[in-house]
C-alpha cells in the first residue's frame, strides 16, 4: 500500500494516471491521488514503480513511510 | 519578367523534387496538392499565416521525455512559449472551444493539439478531442505535435483521425548529443536514462517520421537550436529528416532565462543569436523548405500567429458564449480572405515587373510593422514585433521576425525602448509602418534607418518592392550611397534576463 503522490508538489500533468496497473490513481481537487488500499508498489507488472517512473517532478510519487510496504502474495 | 514565385527558397529542390511552402509567394511549383493542403495551414505557408489563424487546445498535460529547455509547471499570461498554457481542457470542454473560436475567428483553419505535454502521451485525450471537433466542424483541419517517442505506435490511429499535418521535434541524430538535450524518457514502462535513452528517442522518432511520410501525412520537423550542443549538428539533422520525407523544418531558437526554471536556463545555457539562427537556417535551405515565421506560440494559443488571443476565451468565457456552428459564414468569410490574397500577390507581381528589368545586385533588408492580412497596418510604437524582408530585383523575401518591446506605453513614447528597437533593427535599412510619431521618426532618420509611412495600409510586398525600385534608381543617379548594414542583434532570449 505503500506509493503516495506528495501533493505540493504535483503538478497535476496527469502522466502517472493511465499507467497505474491497479487503477488506483485519480484526480482529486486538482491533484491526483493514490488509493493506498490499491497499490501494489507495481510488484507483478512491472520492474519499477510506474507513477514514480513517469512522474516528470523527482520526488513527487514517493513510499508512504506511516504505511507497511506492499507484501506480494505467495 | 521573373516571377515573384521563383526566387531562392521558394523552388523545389532538385534532388528531393520537394518544394517550398514555408516560404511566402505563395503557390510557386508546388504539387498542385500539397499546395491545396497547406494554403490556409498558418504554420505551414508562411503566405497563409498573414490571412489564417490556428488554435492549440491544451488536453494533453502528460510527457513522456523531459527536455532541458522545457519546465511545464510555471505559467504567465504574458509569457508565450511551447508548453505554457492557463488552463488544462478536457475533451468536451476543448470542442465548446474550438466551435466558439470558430464562430468568432471565422479564418481559423486549423485545430493542433501541442501539449503542454506531448499529444500522443495522452492518446485517448488527444484522439478523443479529435474525433469529437470532426464531428462538429469538419471543414476544420487537424494537427498535433509529438516528440515522437510513442509515434510509431499511434501511426495508424493518426491516419485514421484524419489529421492532416504532424510537428515532430527532433533536436538530433547522435545519441550522444541526446544525452545533453533529454535527462531522462519514459519508455515500455521503463525510465531510461543517457545516451540509451537519446538512442531510444532518435530511433522512435525517426521511425516515425519514414512511417507518416509513407503514409502521405506531411511532417513538419522542429528543432530547438542550443548553441555549442547542437547547433552544427542540426545540419545533420536536416539532412536525416530531408531523406526520410519531412516537409518543412523550422529552427527555433533556444529560449532560455532563469526565471522559466528550466535546467538549461538555470545552468545558464545561452540561446542563439538573429544571426547565428539565421545563418544555420541559411545553411539548411535549398535542402528542404525552411520555416521562419515561428512564433514558438503557448499550447494554448489562439488567432493568427503573433497576436494571441487565448485570454479571451478562457473556459469560463467559452462556457458563457452561445456557441454554434455557422460553416456558411465561415466559408463566406474565408471566400473574401482568398479574393484579398489574389489581389494581393497580382498588386506585388504588378510592381516586381518594373523593377526586375533593372539588374542590381543590391539587397536590403527591411522591417514591417504588420497586424496580419499582409498590410502594412501596425503603428510604429503599438508593434510587438517587425517581419523583415529582404528586398533584392527578384522581389521582396520574408526572412524572419524580431520581436520587439512596444515603444509607446499608455500614449506616451519611451526614450530607453526606442534606442533597444533601434538597436534590434539596425541591420534594416528602413522600416515600414502605418504610422509613427515625430520623436521616434526623427530617431530613426539619426540612426540610418528611414521610417517609410507613406505606404500605411497597402500590401507589405507591393509596398516595399515599390520603395525598393525607388531606392535602386537613387543609388544608381548617385543620390544616395548603398552600404551593407551591421550585424543584428541577439534574440530576446538574451534581452529578457539583461532586463
Amino acid at each position: 500500500m505503500p506509493f503516495k503522490i506528495i501533493a505540493s508538489q504535483c503538478t497535476s500533468c496527469s502522466a502517472c494516471e493511465p499507467l497505474c496497473p491497479n487503477v488506483a490513481i485519480s484526480e482529486k481537487g486538482g491533484n491526483f491521488v493514490i488509493e493506498a488500499a490499491k497499490c501494489s508498489e507495481c510488484v507483478g507488472h512491472f520492474d519499477e514503480p510506474q507513477c514514480a517512473a513517469a512522474c516528470p517532478v523527482d520526488n513527487t510519487c514517493v513510499v508512504d513511510r506511516a504505511l507497511p510496504r506492499y507484501q506480494a502474495p505467495v | 519578367m521573373q516571377s515573384i514565385t521563383e526566387h531562392k527558397g521558394c523552388r523545389a529542390s532538385a534532388k528531393t523534387g520537394r518544394a517550398s511552402c514555408g516560404s511566402q509567394a505563395g503557390r510557386g511549383d508546388l504539387p498542385v496538392e500539397i499546395w491545396e493542403r497547406v494554403k490556409n495551414h498558418p504554420c505551414y505557408s508562411e503566405d497563409a499565416h498573414h490571412h489564417y489563424a490556428r488554435m492549440h487546445v491544451a488536453v494533453a498535460p502528460a510527457c513522456n521525455i523531459q527536455c532541458n529547455y522545457c519546465n511545464r509547471k510555471y505559467d504567465c499570461a504574458n509569457e508565450s512559449r511551447p508548453g505554457v498554457v492557463s488552463e488544462k481542457l478536457t475533451p468536451e470542454q476543448a470542442v465548446r472551444k474550438v466551435i466558439a473560436v470558430a464562430t468568432t475567428i471565422p479564418q481559423m483553419t486549423v485545430l493542433g493539439i501541442a501539449g503542454p505535454g506531448d499529444a500522443l502521451a495522452n492518446p485517448a485525450k488527444t484522439f478523443k478531442t479529435l474525433a469529437l471537433v470532426t464531428e462538429a466542424a469538419p471543414d476544420i483541419k487537424l494537427c498535433l505535435s509529438t516528440n515522437g517517442l510513442a509515434l510509431p505506435d499511434y501511426v495508424d490511429t493518426i491516419v485514421r483521425a484524419k489529421v492532416d499535418h504532424v510537428t515532430i521535434t527532433i533536436n538530433m541524430v547522435d545519441p550522444e548529443i541526446g544525452a545533453k538535450i533529454y535527462p531522462w524518457i519514459f519508455f515500455n514502462h521503463k525510465r531510461y536514462t543517457g545516451i540509451e535513452a537519446a538512442r531510444i528517442l532518435t530511433n522512435r522518432q525517426l521511425q516515425g517520421l519514414e512511417m507518416l511520410s509513407e503514409r502521405g501525412i506531411l511532417c513538419k520537423i522542429n528543432s530547438v537550436m542550443i548553441p555549442n550542443i547542437n547547433d552544427d549538428h542540426l545540419v545533420e539533422v536536416n539532412k536525416a529528416v530531408t531523406s526520410r520525407g519531412a516537409f518543412l523544418h523550422n529552427i527555433m531558437p533556444l529560449i532560455s532565462v532563469p526565471e522559466h526554471g528550466t535546467a538549461f536556463g538555470l545552468n545558464g545555457q545561452r540561446g542563439p543569436t538573429a544571426q547565428e539562427l539565421k545563418t544555420l537556417q541559411d545553411a539548411c535551405e535549398g535542402k528542404i523548405n525552411m520555416m521562419r515565421h515561428c512564433r514558438q506560440c503557448r499550447a494554448d494559443a489562439v488567432g493568427l500567429l503573433g497576436e494571441d488571443r487565448s485570454a479571451e476565451f478562457t473556459n469560463d468565457q467559452v462556457m458563457k458564449m452561445d456557441v454554434h456552428y455557422d460553416l456558411e459564414m465561415r466559408k463566406a468569410y474565408q471566400k473574401r480572405v482568398e479574393n484579398e490574397r489574389v489581389s494581393k500577390v497580382a498588386a506585388g507581381q504588378k510592381e516586381l515587373a518594373g523593377v526586375s528589368g533593372e539588374m542590381s545586385a543590391i539587397t536590403v533588408l527591411v522591417a514591417v510593422a504588420t497586424k496580419g492580412s499582409g498590410l502594412i497596418n501596425e503603428h510604429f510604437g503599438h508593434a510587438k514585433e517587425f517581419q523583415l524582408y529582404e528586398l533584392s530585383t527578384s522581389g521582396a523575401k520574408f526572412v524572419g521576425l524580431r520581436r520587439v518591446e512596444g515603444y509607446c506605453q499608455a500614449g506616451y513614447g519611451e526614450e530607453d525602448r526606442l534606442s533597444v528597437i533601434m538597436r534590434d533593427i539596425r541591420d534594416c535599412h528602413a522600416v515600414f509602418v502605418a504610422k509613427i510619431g515625430g520623436c521616434p521618426k526623427s530617431g530613426l532618420i539619426k540612426a540610418g534607418i528611414e521610417p517609410v509611412d507613406q505606404f500605411a495600409y497597402e500590401y507589405i510586398e507591393k509596398s516595399t518592392i515599390a520603395w525598393f525600385r525607388a531606392y535602386v534608381g537613387k543609388v544608381k543617379r548617385g543620390e544616395i550611397q548603398h552600404v551593407q548594414r551591421g550585424v543584428p542583434p541577439r534574440w530576446p532570449g538574451d534581452r529578457i534576463s539583461a532586463a
